[in-house]
């Protein structure tokens, strides 16, 4: 056959096509989650037009809660009717898995979704502008920061209650990346949660041009990523003619069987593989937040306003991982020889690089930044082990690693001074001696973070590096360790700060929450103390969900 | 192996963290009822503790006895599994006698910060107590974990009280502002901190690697000890010769940081220093303890090729900590950094005695750990109340103290002569004992090692000479007040133990020698003379193992 034959029958087949187009099968039970979630966020939209402008925030806080309590709920159903086990198996014409890491990691995203639409929700916090009470978003985001317009909105006590369906959005996006089976579905998921963060980031009430900066910043990087992923997966589709994991992992695994006259000059081309391959790793990796590709991450966590800090460091961490993990476990498995090394490289940088640039910081949410960025290193230690207990140490351990920070964010809500959250370190000195409570709370969180027995973060640790050791990684862990020591160090000057040193006399002071924030922080602290104690029931849930579908 | 029987150990641990929760939960206003309540609940551990020894049967068969065995995490290979031997049973009464009279010493330290509260939930008092009586918990919890990773939580877990107490009470006596006193503080405690994690993240890759190895070749992992020894006895589980040295050093690198032996040890002038002296007392008369206690049951008995391989550099540094301790202690001008380089040269007879792989050295380095807790806390609690009366820590603010308050005087001489090793007081018998057991191996670092207790001689006498006698130094302490009831009642009974341990230390001995036999039968070692007790050690003449080979290999 000639290239013209060629081409002429792909004409002559795609302008035959829509007579043989299927009627795609969807499973609306199984992906009910999603589907929950989705549909609350466009009642979301509708209610933001609809309703006065007096009634949206709770009807938006209630719709919100219910929606993810009820996809909680869904995930519940789905695991117990054995869909995380002997049923798992592709929705949606192959298009979304239903298994055990999927579901565990979107029950995660969900319960901490909803502790973080509790933060949201807070209203105490802030002094009430204007008689009317205002939550950490700001008045009217189209407004210009410091002009008339928001002045204006500010007085009449505006408040964006858009935060809950874009939130709602976002969530949804989330609960589909880590199911995501073809490379497509990946790119959709990814965009569907990132295009609803990057507006939560801008939305701040105070600094609002930080915020601004933040999510601008967030946008063009993230917006590179995104470039990226798609550009691999343009090239994982040349070269395996087919976008599905599993139709990628069999020409891995087996070569090209049949040849797509199309592809024909790409196709079974390792060349394509590697380098597709390695872009769409950079693009997840930009989003975990791993070094090199981290440098978003302290601007953003830094400029969003913390609730959203603590929602996108917690639920972004876990859908972003768990999308990792699906694709390397399922999709690059036969050629782990190639990506390992590299990918050890990543993990040691990052686990170095968080540690030791978090030392020099001065703000509290950029060193949380920091931290997180250590956190990813030492996730990604348990990712490399490729075997089933690295895949349940890392599903453990991003449950554990999530609530803490939440817990921790919401804990910074909380201090503040006349200018808003007082971030800066040197305010926080002799907070243990004010409010013993808090500083004591926060303490626990930073154990936690330190991987201080007792706590859900040594379980955690544990669990990665037990499951990197076993794997034959033995250095890793020690390079895992001595990072470990050296994160122990910053977190220890904050306890120190607080605890040790006098309160200054301009020193911000605590703002009593209400019952929504106390629920999120205590919720951290339970979940913590829980994990660390007795982290048996969870391992076991988390081992149970340790296979992938393909 | 699971016991029904009532679980004494657990209770043992338990009562002093309920007792830490009930203090802790006391409103701000009711500080003296803190007080009581910690004291009642110390009281009571110490009573378990007696409860225990009495119990504990030292010439029964097996390792461990009164044990408890539950499922815990696992997907870990942990097990809740405590047990003691005779060595944790009697550091497990050295601890909770020592608490108590911790507490009684303490009984005002947590006051002066009183002055200023900042609100109504500012309770440094019950706080105070309650971070004693957790770190009493964590240490008795890590005395009686037989599972190497129950007691790695508990080690590094009793860093966090021991650390708020560190930083967060002073004694008001460093010549500084309160604020310079503060930053000190928080330097020498976050000092203590850092090392110590760091010892202990070592020991966790090691704990991993450890898991890593069994359950690779047991086809599950495990922590327990019994379980582990047993399989390298029986030869079902085999350690590679570097594998076995890197988990060593693993190990005894996070025991050597809180033994803590030279040169590791320059977290703990400071941290003493710093302190309150109760609270320097809790650090290295009972938390310090745990490192040289880990070394005999864990990296002993987990790897005894190691351990022999590693013997000379170790014994080495140990002697090098004796001397180095003991000439810095000479060189202080601080009362408390005195005690503290004393006790680092302390902890190098201590290695040296279980190092020297006999047993004599390593009944002597445990007689050694307990007399070493009531010597040095008796002198401690003293200095404290010297360093009370003054508000000064320094040599040179005192002199010819026994003239204002010859009790004081008299009670801080006789820490001093039992930190000295006089012969009838308790900690000569350990001292003799170590030094016996290291030069029946060793004759070359036995002798160089008895010159540790010369310069202890040296530094004691020195410190009691420039303090107590002479003619008074000046007015402030003419007027020095002699030891009151309750600083009687704390020293009173250390100084009738250190005497009778001193004169009759059978009671002991006879606790912990079995317990020994079955370390050195673990690490296959044999007293280079047969005639001591060879025929009480089990399962000493195991087939197979060329155990003359090791000592004449070791004795070159």
């Amino acid at each position: 056959m000639n290239p013209v034959t060629d081409i002429h029958t792909l004409w002559t087949t795609a302008a035959e096509a829509p007579g043989r187009i299927p009627a795609p099968h969807i499973e609306y039970a199984q992906l009910s989650p999603t589907l929950i979630v989705f549909g609350a966020a466009i009642i979301g939209v509708l209610v933001e037009a609809f309703l006065p402008r007096r009634h949206r925030h709770t009807v938006q806080l209630l719709l919100a809660v219910l929606a993810l309590a009820a996809g909680f709920a869904a995930v519940v159903g789905l695991a117990a009717g054995g869909f995380a086990t002997t049923k798992a198996h592709l929705a949606a014409m192959g298009a979304l898995a239903v298994d055990g890491p999927a579901l565990f990691l979107q029950g995660t995203i969900l319960l901490v979704s909803l502790v973080a639409v509790f933060t949201f929700a807070e209203r105490r916090l802030d002094p009430a502008s204007h008689g009317k009470r205002v939550d950490s978003f700001a008045a009217q985001a189209a407004a210009v920061p410091g002009g008339a317009a928001e002045q204006a909105a500010v007085k009449a006590g505006f408040t964006t209650s858009e935060v809950f369906p874009i939130l709602l959005f976002a969530v949804g996006g989330m609960l589909i990346f880590p199911a995501a089976n073809d490379l497509l579905t990946l790119f959709v998921a990814l965009e569907v949660f990132s295009l609803p963060l990057y507006i939560l980031c801008a939305l701040a009430r105070r600094q609002r041009l930080l915020s601004q900066e933040a999510a601008l910043k967030y946008f063009l990087l993230g917006a590179f990523s995104s470039a990226f992923l798609l550009f691999g997966i343009a090239l994982l589709y040349g070269y395996a003619g087919t976008v599905t994991y599993a139709g990628i992992a069999e020409v891995i695994a087996d070569g090209t069987k049949q040849i797509d006259p199309a592809l024909a000059g790409t196709m079974g081309n390792d060349a394509l593989l590697l380098i597709g391959g390695a872009l769409v790793l950079m693009g997840l990796l930009f989003k975990v937040g791993a070094v090199p590709f981290h440098m978003w991450t302290p601007d953003v966590y830094q400029g969003a306003p913390t609730p959203v800090t603590g929602f996108m460091a917690a639920a972004t961490k876990v859908a972003a991982f768990g999308a990792l993990l699906r694709l390397l476990y399922v999709v690059l498995p036969g050629m782990r020889w190639d990506w390992r090394p590299v990918m050890w490289g990543v993990a040691i940088v990052t686990m170095l690089g968080g540690a030791i640039v978090a030392i020099t910081q001065t703000d509290i949410k950029r060193l949380l930044a920091y931290s997180s960025i250590a956190h990813a290193g030492f996730i990604l230690a348990g990712v490399l082990a490729t075997t089933q207990d690295g895949i349940s140490s890392v599903l453990f351990y991003l449950a554990a690693y999530s609530f803490v920070t939440l817990g921790a964010f919401a804990v910074v809500t909380l201090v503040r001074d006349a200018g808003g959250e007082a971030t800066q370190l040197s305010k926080w000195a002799g907070l243990g001696r004010r409010s013993p409570l808090v500083a004591a709370v926060f303490a626990v969180f930073l154990l936690a973070f330190a991987g201080i027995p007792l706590t859900s973060g040594f379980a955690g640790k544990f669990a990665v590096f037990k499951a990197a050791a076993q794997s034959g990684a033995g250095w890793l862990v020690v390079i895992g360790v001595l990072s470990s020591a050296i994160a122990a160090f910053f977190y220890i000057r904050v306890i120190v700060l607080m605890f040790f040193n006098e309160p200054k006399a301009d020193g911000p002071s605590v703002a009593v929450p209400s019952p929504l924030t106390t629920t999120a922080i205590a919720l951290g602290v339970v979940v913590t103390l829980v994990l660390g104690l007795a982290p048996q029931y969870f391992l076991d849930l988390a081992g149970q969900a340790g296979t992938f579908v393909r | 192996m699971a016991d029904l029987s009532f679980p004494l150990l657990t209770c043992a641990a338990a009562l002093p963290a309920v007792g830490a929760v009930a203090t802790a939960a006391l409103p701000a206003a009711r500080r003296t009822a803190a007080k009581w309540v910690a004291l009642l609940f110390s009281v009571a551990t110490f009573a378990l503790a007696l409860v225990i020894a009495f119990r504990f049967d030292p010439g029964a068969k097996g390792p461990f006895q009164l044990t408890e065995s539950h499922a815990w995490i696992a997907d870990f290979g942990v097990r809740y599994e405590l047990g003691v031997d005779g060595i944790a049973v009697a550091l497990i009464a050295l601890t909770a006698l020592l608490i108590p009279f911790v507490i009684l010493a303490g009984w005002h330290d947590a006051d002066t910060l009183e002055e200023a509260r900042p609100n109504r939930r500012w309770r440094p008092t019950q706080g105070f107590f309650a971070l004693i009586l957790a770190v009493e918990a964590m240490v008795i919890l890590s005395f009686e974990a037989t599972d190497v990773f129950l007691f790695y939580l508990f080690f590094e877990a009793m860093l966090i009280p021991m650390y708020f107490l560190i930083g967060g009470f002073g004694d008001g006596a460093s010549g500084a502002d309160e604020g310079e006193a503060a930053a000190r503080r928080a330097s020498a405690a976050v000092k203590f901190l850092l090392y110590n994690l760091a010892g202990g993240l070592i020991m966790l890759a090691a704990v991993i690697g450890l898991y890593a190895v069994t359950a690779d070749q047991l086809g599950t992992g495990t922590f327990s000890l019994q379980q582990i020894v047993q399989a390298r006895a029986s030869g079902h589980l085999t350690l590679g010769t570097g594998t076995e040295r890197l988990l060593f050093l693993g190990f005894f690198f996070a025991f050597a940081v809180k033994a803590p032996l030279w040169p590791l040890h320059t977290w703990l002038p400071g941290a003493m220093g710093e302190s309150t002296s109760p609270v320097a007392v809790l650090i290295t008369a009972v938390v310090d303890k745990v490192g040289t206690f880990a070394m005999l049951r864990f990296c002993l008995q987990l790897f005894p090729q190691a351990s022999s391989w590693a013997t000379p550099v170790i014994l080495v540094l140990a002697l090098i900590s004796i001397l180095y301790g003991a000439l810095l202690a000479v060189a202080q001008r601080d009362i408390k950094r005195l005690i503290a380089y004393a006790s680092i040269s302390h902890f190098g007879f201590i290695i040296l005695g279980i190092f020297a792989m006999t047993s004599q050295g390593q009944g002597g380095a445990t007689l050694y750990m307990v007399n070493h807790g009531i010597s040095t806390a008796a002198l401690m609690l003293v200095a404290g109340f010297l360093i009370s009366r003054r508000g000064s820590r320094l040599i040179a603010d005192y002199g010819g103290v026994q003239k204002a308050a010859p009790l004081l005087a008299g009670t801080f001489l006789v820490g001093g002569l039992a930190t000295l090793s006089l012969p009838g007081l308790a900690p000569f018998v350990s001292e003799f004992l170590v030094l016996v057991g290291t030069f029946s191996r060793y004759p070359v670092i036995g002798i160089i090692a008895t010159v540790g207790i010369v310069l202890a001689a040296l530094y004691v006498l020195v410190l009691y000479q420039r303090t107590m006698t002479g003619p008074p130094k000046d007015d402030e302490v003419r007027a020095l007040p002699d030891l009151r009831v309750r600083e009687l009642v704390v020293v009173g009974p250390l100084i009738a133990l250190l005497l009778f341990l001193g004169v009759y230390p059978k009671p002991l001995t006879d606790l912990v020698n079995p317990a020994v036999d079955h370390t050195l039968s673990v690490v296959d070692k044999q007293d280079p003379k047969p005639e001591v007790r060879v025929d009480a050690v089990p399962g000493h003449h195991r087939a197979g193992h060329p155990a003359h080979h090791h000592d004449a290999e070791a004795a070159k």
